[in-house]
């Protein structure tokens, strides 16, 4: 760990020192967005390795969601024409 | 030797953070993650993907007759990296990339072949370690490959685009499967539930 901090030191040339408290503070705001963390009746710290396996997770679960739904959507689009869908969603902001 | 080569990268990387606006780690204030979760922001991504979609047809009706998947996707994406205003990391690279593709094939069009592509090959150069890296710096490196444009930067940062990718990424969940159950005029199940919605 100290060698690539060593390294990014080098790289961006400004002496910042990133303390521990720091990346704490963001794991923890990076555990409160994943469910799977987030919906655990335990509420003892979770290590930071977990909370990046399951932020890889969740990132790949959330990309394949969103490739299904391009998938169904192009599907969908393919049927109907994109003027009603315009419409049917024009209505709905309307509605509310 | 390597010492060299690290010295051309900090050169390069010294001249392109004086370029940007400064990579130390920006006040999280600044940038607010919170905005993904409005109603409005969903809305207005709504009606911008609708549109990009039907640029997407229009582009794509004399060659193929249908989009694909992928092509929305691509579309979504766009769209997605367009909302968030340039202030992330990770919507600049979605934006950056499109771009160069399509200079690439402009380029291709008009029989200018000589698309130039910058890949990391520096970073191939240098030595890898081959012994065992920290389980926890390996997760790092997986997530950065997952976030586009993070694979270079630092742990902190990396995090803060994360959570702002997540969230975002989450809207564009949303309002897919909204604009499908509009289509469809079923409900869509998803994988995952999001506790506020």
């Amino acid at each position: 760990m100290s060698s690539r901090r060593s390294r990014s030191r080098q790289q961006t040339g400004s002496s910042r020192n990133i303390t521990d408290e720091q990346i704490a503070d963001l794991v923890s705001k990076l555990q409160q967005l994943i469910p799977e963390i987030r919906n655990r009746p335990s509420d003892t710290q979770v290590s930071a390795s977990k909370v990046l396996q399951e932020t890889c997770n969740y990132i790949r679960s959330l990309h394949r969601e969103v490739d299904d739904l391009s998938d169904r959507l192009s599907d969908l689009l393919a049927t109907t024409d994109t003027d009603s869908a315009q419409a049917a969603i024009i209505r709905s902001l309307l509605s509310q | 030797m390597a010492s060299s080569i690290s010295e051309t990268n900090f050169e390069e990387s010294k001249r392109i953070k004086r370029r940007k606006t400064g990579d130390e780690l920006r006040d999280p204030d600044t940038i607010d993650h919170t905005r993904w979760r409005s109603e409005s922001e969903q809305r207005i991504y709504s009606t911008k993907l609708v549109e990009a979609i039907r640029q997407v047809r229009r582009n794509s009706s004399p060659e193929n007759k249908v989009s694909s998947g992928r092509d929305i996707r691509d579309a979504a994406d766009g769209v997605l990296a367009v909302a968030a205003k340039g202030r992330t990391r990770w919507s600049r690279a979605i934006l950056a990339s499109r771009l160069r593709l399509r200079l690439a094939h402009n380029n291709m069009k008009h029989k200018k072949a000589r698309v130039a592509k910058v890949t990391g090959s520096i970073r191939s150069k240098m030595p890898e370690k081959k012994r065992s890296i920290p389980a926890l710096q390996r997760k790092a490196k997986v997530l950065s490959r997952l976030v586009p444009g993070c694979r270079k930067v630092s742990f902190p940062n990396l995090l803060e685009e994360t959570t702002d990718y997540i969230s975002a990424l989450e809207m564009q969940v949303r309002a897919m499967a909204a604009l499908t159950e509009l289509l469809t005029g079923s409900p869509v199940d998803r994988l995952t539930s999001t506790s506020d919605s």
